[in-house]
Parts: C-alpha cells; structure tokens; sequence
C-alpha cells in the first residue's frame, strides 16, 4: 500500500509542488492549507508522515506539531517542517515541539524526496 | 516547473489583494496583531514560494519589507502612514514584477531599488539578517561524487535514549548509510535491560558502521542531520587509498622466524599457540570491554585488511600500455606467418621430405600458439563499455521520469578489442530503445501488476566462438498489431501476408521503420533498428528479437569473438576459392541433377523432411563454365533460418586470416573480405548476411 503524506502549506504552489513531486515517487499525499485544516482531515485517519509549514494563519506549523505530538496516534510519525528561516530560534522551535527534520526553502523536489526517503526509509 | 510557476503568479496575485485589503485596515487599526501578521505572512508567502520557483528578483525584493514586518511583530518598530503607503506601493511592484514575467511590460527596477532602500532604512544596523539565501541543508551530491578515490570511516552512532520521541527511526538512516558504499554495521546490545525493565519507547541500542566510500565525510554527516542533537557521532578516518603500504605489511610473527630458522617444528609451533589466547578473549574475561566491542573491532580490522589486500592485489597486476596500432599490426604479422605456415605445410608435403614436414609440424604449433597469444592481448574485458551506461540508464530515467534499475552481468568477458569499439553505438541504441520504449511509467506499471521500477539488464557471455551480449527489459513488449500496421504503411510487407509472431518482430528491423508515435529526445531519432543490425552485420554479427507482450523484450547479439582471424570452410565455384565462415555452417549435402528437377525450378531442397531454400551462387555471382554433375548444398543457419548455398566442391576447413578488399572494391556486395592461401592464391570471404538480403530483394522483385 501507498504510504500516505500530509502536507500543510498555507501556499497553493508549494502545496502543488510537494503534491506533485511525492505523486510521482508514488506517495498518497493528502493536502491541508493550514494547522486547523490539518488536524481535522487527519482526525480517525494515520499518516506515514507529515510535511508542513511553519508560518501559516490559524494554527501554524508549531502548534501543530505540539497537537501532533500530543496525540498517541502521531508520537513517532516523522514531521519535517519547511522553513526559510536560516537562523537557530524558529528550527529550535520547531525540534522543541517534536519536529523530526527539517527543509530550508527554497529546495529542489530532489532534496524533498531524499528527506522523506531518509525519513521512511 | 511551468505550470508550479503559473500556481505562483496566480497565488500572488490572491496574496497582493489581500494584502491590499490587510494593509488598509491595519492603517485605521495600527495596532491589530492579526493585520499585522496577515501581512507578514503574505509577504513571506510571496518571498518563500517566489524563490523555490525561479522568481529570484521577487524573493530578494520581499526579503527586506518581510523583515520589517517581522520587526513590527516583535514590536521594535512601529506603524505610520509612510510605512503603509510605502507597502502599497511594494505591491504595485510586486505586481508588475509578476506581470514581467508573464511576458507583460518590464518592471521599473529603479523603482524597486526606491522602495528596498526605504525599507531597509528602517531595520535599525545589526538586526539584517545574517544570510538572505540560506544554502539548504540537505545538498545530496552523492551520486556525483561516488567514483572517488574510496576512504573508509568508521562511524559510532550512539543515539540518546529519547530518539524516538521526535519521530526518528534509525534504521532508514543506516541503510542509507549501507547505499553509500561496501560497508559493515555492528549493532551492540549490551545496554539493553531486562525485559521487566524495558521501556518500549526508549532506544537502548548503538550502532558501528565501518564503511568504505567514495562520498565525502559531509555527505555521511549529513545523514545524521536530523540527529545530531539527540545522539553522539563519531566519524574517523581510518583508512585512505592514497596512503602508503610501507607500514601495512607487518614484517614475520616470532614463531614464524623460529619456525623458519628451524629452531622450533610445527607443531610444537601450534600446540604453543593454541594455548595462547588471543588478546580480546582476555579482555572479555577481565571485564574491561564488553564482548560486542571486541566483535565490532574485529570487524573493523578485517575490513580493512581486506580492502589493503585488495588493493595489494591491484597494484601487484602490473600492465603496460601499449598503442593500439602496434597490437594492430603485430596481429598483421601473425596473420601473414599463418598464411607463410600454411604454404611450408603445403610444400613439405609436396616434397615429401620427412625432415621438412617434421619442421613444418613444429612451426604449425608454434604458429598456433603464437596466433592465440597475440588475440589473447587484444581481447578486454567487455565492462568497461558496460559501466558507461549507468551513468546513461540513471540519467535518461530521471530525465523520462521512470524508474529503473540497471543490471550488468558477465563484464570479465572478454572480446576483441575492435569488436567492443564497434559495439558502443548499437548497445547505446537498444538500452536507449528499452528506457524510451520498453520500460513504462511507474504507474502504468503499477497498474499492470508489475513493480514500479522496471529492470533493464545488460550481460555477456561466451558461446563457442561467439560471444552472445543481451539487452533484455521487463517492459511492456513490442506489440505485433501496431508493427503490423506500421509495416504495411510503409510497404514493408502486404496486408495479406501471413508472418509469424518472430516474422512480424523481425520486421523492426527493416530500413525505414520506427514505431515511435512521438519523436523524443531519447530515442526515434530516424535511427531505427535497421541501423544496429547493419552495424552488427557488418563485422560477422547477427541479431535477434524476442519479445513476449506484456512482459518484456530481450535482442541477443551474437558476435564473433575476434575480427582477425576465423575458421572458414574453404569451397570452389569453377576455378575460385571461397570461404564462407563456418561459425554459421550446420551442414553440408549433395545436389544433383535429379534433385533440382524434382523441385521444379525452385531454388528449394529437402534435407530430413524439411524444406530449405538455397542461393544458387554460380548465378549470384554470373560464372561461366561447366558445373558438376553433382554439386554441394552449405547450408548455413542464421537467425534461426536455414538456407543454403550450392558451390561447386566443398574443399575443408581453414584458418582464415581475414584481409581488407582495399578501396577499390570495399563497396563490393556479397563479399566481405579475402584471404591468401597457402600457394598464394587469393580466396574471397562471402558475406552471407548480405547474399541472403540480396536474394530475398530479388525474390521480391520477381513476385
């Protein structure tokens, strides 16, 4: 079976680019334009992991991944936030709340494959 | 990427009207944080998406007005009706940069410079943000960086306890490690507690990798990215290639020196060291290193001892490079000493002088030796051809978007050098033919049943003379129906024609045919497969296709082993010589008079039931002259064909030294070369190939 991803982006290109490039690896991909939309189209589902953004408006990428964390279902499923942040304080954010790795952006659809196969195995 | 470009342009042109919404409410309420983060998240929108899709002179634009905002956040800086209008007109710029790129009018850059050095006057010195375009983490330059010079590393990863609680499972890591090149992983359990005490979510366990690669110590940091915080890892060097072996080789173990000074025997010798223990045993029992330790540096000194003895070999197996055209032409010289050998054998025995026919012996075998020998240099081993193309099959499948995986076999046979040089070409074109036309996309694939990556596999082997090279895909197979239309499209063959499944197979190989709907970079280019089995043909090589649809494709070359020399069956038509190469040569039978009349004219025969067609060479080739009563059928196999050619007197097998016709007459059809006999005379090579495509064009004349 397909391994399903969870993108969360308040971006429609990012979103479609993610989508696009994970489709094609073979990857169900369900899509989500923000934290709140998140948690509710993953609400009695699981994913295999979760890509999200870090600045998005009504709940934002760390928030989610402190609701994430604090689900049974999700404690160990890898998060990989995306972020354009290169300093420290907001990636430190992000490992504080849970997240497993990270992708500064801008990437390539390459880079995005091999932190997901990194993280999948 | 364009249609991700045009997602762009279009979200920016949302975020812009919001963001003029965002902007005019924030001037009458200043101090709304939700405006103010509206609008910062609409320019780092702008700025993050602009710059993963190409829109550079976007993202630098934005970067300084998002960092303002970001100020304003924090609240170090606060809002005025100068900022706001400043902002609306970043958003005119915005938009006329997006309509710039959208082939629309060129965006006034003076204007933008204006409104950054406005911005940026705002950001009080020192709070400018280190690095604008912060170089992404995770630069995979793996791949490119494999074929070099390999080091081994030995890798200790100790994660902490709490590796779990993030989401990290270690054993992707570790396997991607393992990719990296030959490696060995030592997983050491000792800190493991009882089972009472166990806490699931915990890890207990380490890790040590020895592995030996030719990707730099950054890329296998670079796995450990995401763990670096919640692990310890040690990366050393323990072994370079380019290092030198004076200290590798350690010099006698006293007992050998006794044993060889005779001072001590055998197995006083070993009884002495089975009592002695070796040092990690007694470190185990004294409890100073755990036993999983003791293993693990075992582990690394037999790796690399290993890899040292390796490369001793290597360097051991000493050769010299020798120009090409000097191998060339001491084969040239061989072959004119067989021809030389042949006519001493020839006069001995004309003679018969005992005494000469002995020397003439004795220079026939050393003759032989020598011819073998001097092939024997010329002949490389097919893998390095072979290695060539996984760079080609990686690239071109990424390039098509299709996953495949590449299998080589038989590399270490060995062929002659003027063989393998002629054969880049063709197998460039069938491995390009399997990744454009064979191999389906991943989820056309998926939805046949198959796995999504498709196998293309390259081997080669010997077979008597010969050797047989095989480009074989787990694709998705030729299809008969769409060759068939194809084939009568373009006059290859008629409507009504009934061709078996392999007929109808062989007809991709006609000139002038392509199945290609579209043209692509990859392959259908207007050079069809007609090309590969002319190049093949012309020095001795055949071709075949089978295919099964649905599942796959294998074409089978079948080359000869050298170009120089081969064995012929010598025959005559009238007063010449012939050779017709007897690697192709399943039989010989008589025809007479009586045979030929019970055919009717046609040029058939009945060998054991079965019809065989023959070339009627003394036609082909307009000879004069009385024939024999009885004449010879050679009946050669090709392609799984049998077809015969009737000659005059089949004389017996030779050693044949093949000579070029020379300028004058290389166009010359049916014949491919000659040869000199032993009295001199000059015997022509046929070409067998092109005789049987001569008369089949002839057949196709008539009918």
């Amino acid at each position: 079976m397909a391994r399903k991803i969870l993108s969360v982006d308040d971006s429609a290109s990012i979103r479609q680019m993610v989508s696009f490039t994970l489709k094609k690896e073979g990857y169900d991909v369900i899509e989500a334009v923000d934290g709140k939309d998140a948690l509710a189209k993953i609400q009695g589902s699981s994913v295999d992991l979760v890509i999200t953004d870090l600045h998005m408006p009504n709940l934002d990428g760390i928030g989610l991944i402190r609701a994430l964390r604090a689900e049974s279902t999700y404690r160990f499923t890898p998060i990989v936030m995306l972020t354009t942040e290169s300093h420290a304080e907001k990636k430190e954010a992000g490992k504080q709340a849970g997240a497993t790795g990270w992708i500064v952006k801008p990437f390539k659809p390459e880079q995005l494959i091999a932190v997901v196969k990194r993280l999948l195995g | 990427m364009d249609a991700n470009k045009q997602a762009y342009r279009e979200e920016v042109h949302e975020l812009l009207a919001d963001l003029e919404d965002a902007l005019i409410e924030l001037e009458r309420s200043p101090e709304n944080r939700d405006l103010i983060d509206r609008v910062f998240r609409a320019m780092h929108t702008i700025k993050g998406s602009g710059a993963m899709f190409g829109f550079d002179d976007i993202a630098a634009f934005t970067h300084t007005i998002e960092t303002v905002y970001d100020l304003i956040r924090e609240g170090s800086l606060g809002i005025d009706q100068d900022l706001i209008s400043l902002t609306l007109a970043s958003c005119d710029q915005i938009k006329a940069m997006v309509e710039e790129s959208e082939g629309g009018e060129k965006a006034d850059t003076s204007r933008a410079e204006e409104i950054s050095n406005a911005f940026s006057a705002l950001i009080p010195s020192g709070e400018e943000e280190p690095d604008t375009m912060p170089a992404s983490v995770s630069e995979t330059g793996k791949a490119a960086k494999l074929d070099a010079t390999p080091f081994t590393y030995r890798i200790r990863f100790r994660p902490h306890p709490d590796l779990f609680a993030n989401g990290t499972n270690p054993i992707p890591l570790l396997n991607e490690l393992r990719e990296m090149g030959d490696s060995h992983v030592i997983c050491h359990l000792n800190n493991l507690p009882d089972l009472t005490e166990i806490e699931p979510e915990s890890c207990y366990v380490r890790w040590d990798v020895i592995l030996t690669t030719g990707c730099d110590i950054n890329a296998i940091r670079d796995i450990f990215i995401f763990v670096e915080d919640l692990s310890d890892i040690d990366i050393t060097l323990i072994d370079e290639s380019s290092e030198l072996d004076e200290d590798e080789d350690d010099y006698k173990r006293i007992g050998e020196i006794l044993f060889e000074r005779g001072d001590l025997n055998l197995d006083d010798l070993e009884s002495m060291l089975n009592r002695q223990k070796r040092i990690g045993e007694i470190l185990v029992e004294s409890g100073k290193v755990q036993s999983s330790e003791v293993r693990s540096a075992l582990l690394e000194q037999e790796h690399v001892r290993n890899l040292r003895k390796k490369r001793i070999t290597q360097e051991n197996t000493s050769s010299i490079r020798v120009a090409s055209e000097k191998l060339d032409s001491l084969v040239n010289l061989v072959g004119e000493m067989v021809t030389m050998q042949a006519r001493l054998t020839q006069i001995a025995h004309q003679r018969n002088d005992s005494d000469l026919i002995l020397i003439s012996e004795e220079v026939e075998r050393l003759t032989a030796e020598l011819r073998d020998n001097a092939m024997g240099i010329r002949m490389l081993p097919i893998g390095t051809t072979f290695a060539k193309f996984k760079r080609m099959v990686r690239d071109l499948s990424t390039e098509l978007g299709k996953e495949i995986t590449f299998i080589t076999e038989g590399e270490e046979t060995e062929l002659d050098k003027t063989v393998i040089d002629k054969l880049g070409d063709p197998l460039v074109h069938l491995i390009r033919n399997s990744i454009d036309h064979g191999i389906e996309r991943p989820e056309v694939r998926r939805a046949a049943g198959k796995p999504e990556q498709g196998t293309i596999e390259l081997r080669a082997e010997h077979s008597g003379a010969n050797v047989l090279i095989s480009v074989r895909d787990d694709g998705k197979g030729l299809d008969t129906d769409a060759i068939l239309k194809k084939a009568i499209e373009k006059g290859l063959t008629t409507q009504d024609a009934t061709l078996s499944e392999k007929e109808i197979h062989d007809l991709i190989m006609s000139p002038g045919f392509s199945t290609a709907e579209n043209v692509t970079s990859v392959s259908g280019r207007g050079v069809g497969m007609d090309v590969v089995v002319s190049n093949i043909e012309s020095f001795g090589g055949t071709v075949e296709i089978s295919s099964i649809k649905g599942s796959g494709t294998t074409i089978t070359l079948k080359l000869p082993l050298t170009l120089a020399i081969i064995d012929g069956l010598l025959v005559t038509l009238g007063e010449d010589f012939y050779v017709i190469p007897l690697g192709s040569v399943v039989e010989c039978v008589e025809l007479t008079e009586k045979d030929r009349k019970r055919a009717h004219g046609r040029h058939v025969t009945k060998v054991r039931e079965e019809l065989v067609p023959y070339i009627y060479l003394r036609e082909v080739f307009t000879l004069n002259g009385s024939k024999p009563e009885i004449e010879q059928i050679v009946i050669t196999e090709i392609n799984g064909r049998r077809i015969g050619f009737v000659v005059d007197k089949v004389i017996g097998e030779h050693q044949t030294v093949i000579k070029n016709l020379g300028k004058f007459l290389k166009n010359t059809q049916g014949v491919s070369g000659a040869t000199i006999m032993g009295d001199g005379t000059v015997a022509l090579i046929l070409d067998i190939n092109r005789l049987i495509l001569h008369a089949e064009d002839e057949e196709f004349k008539t009918a």
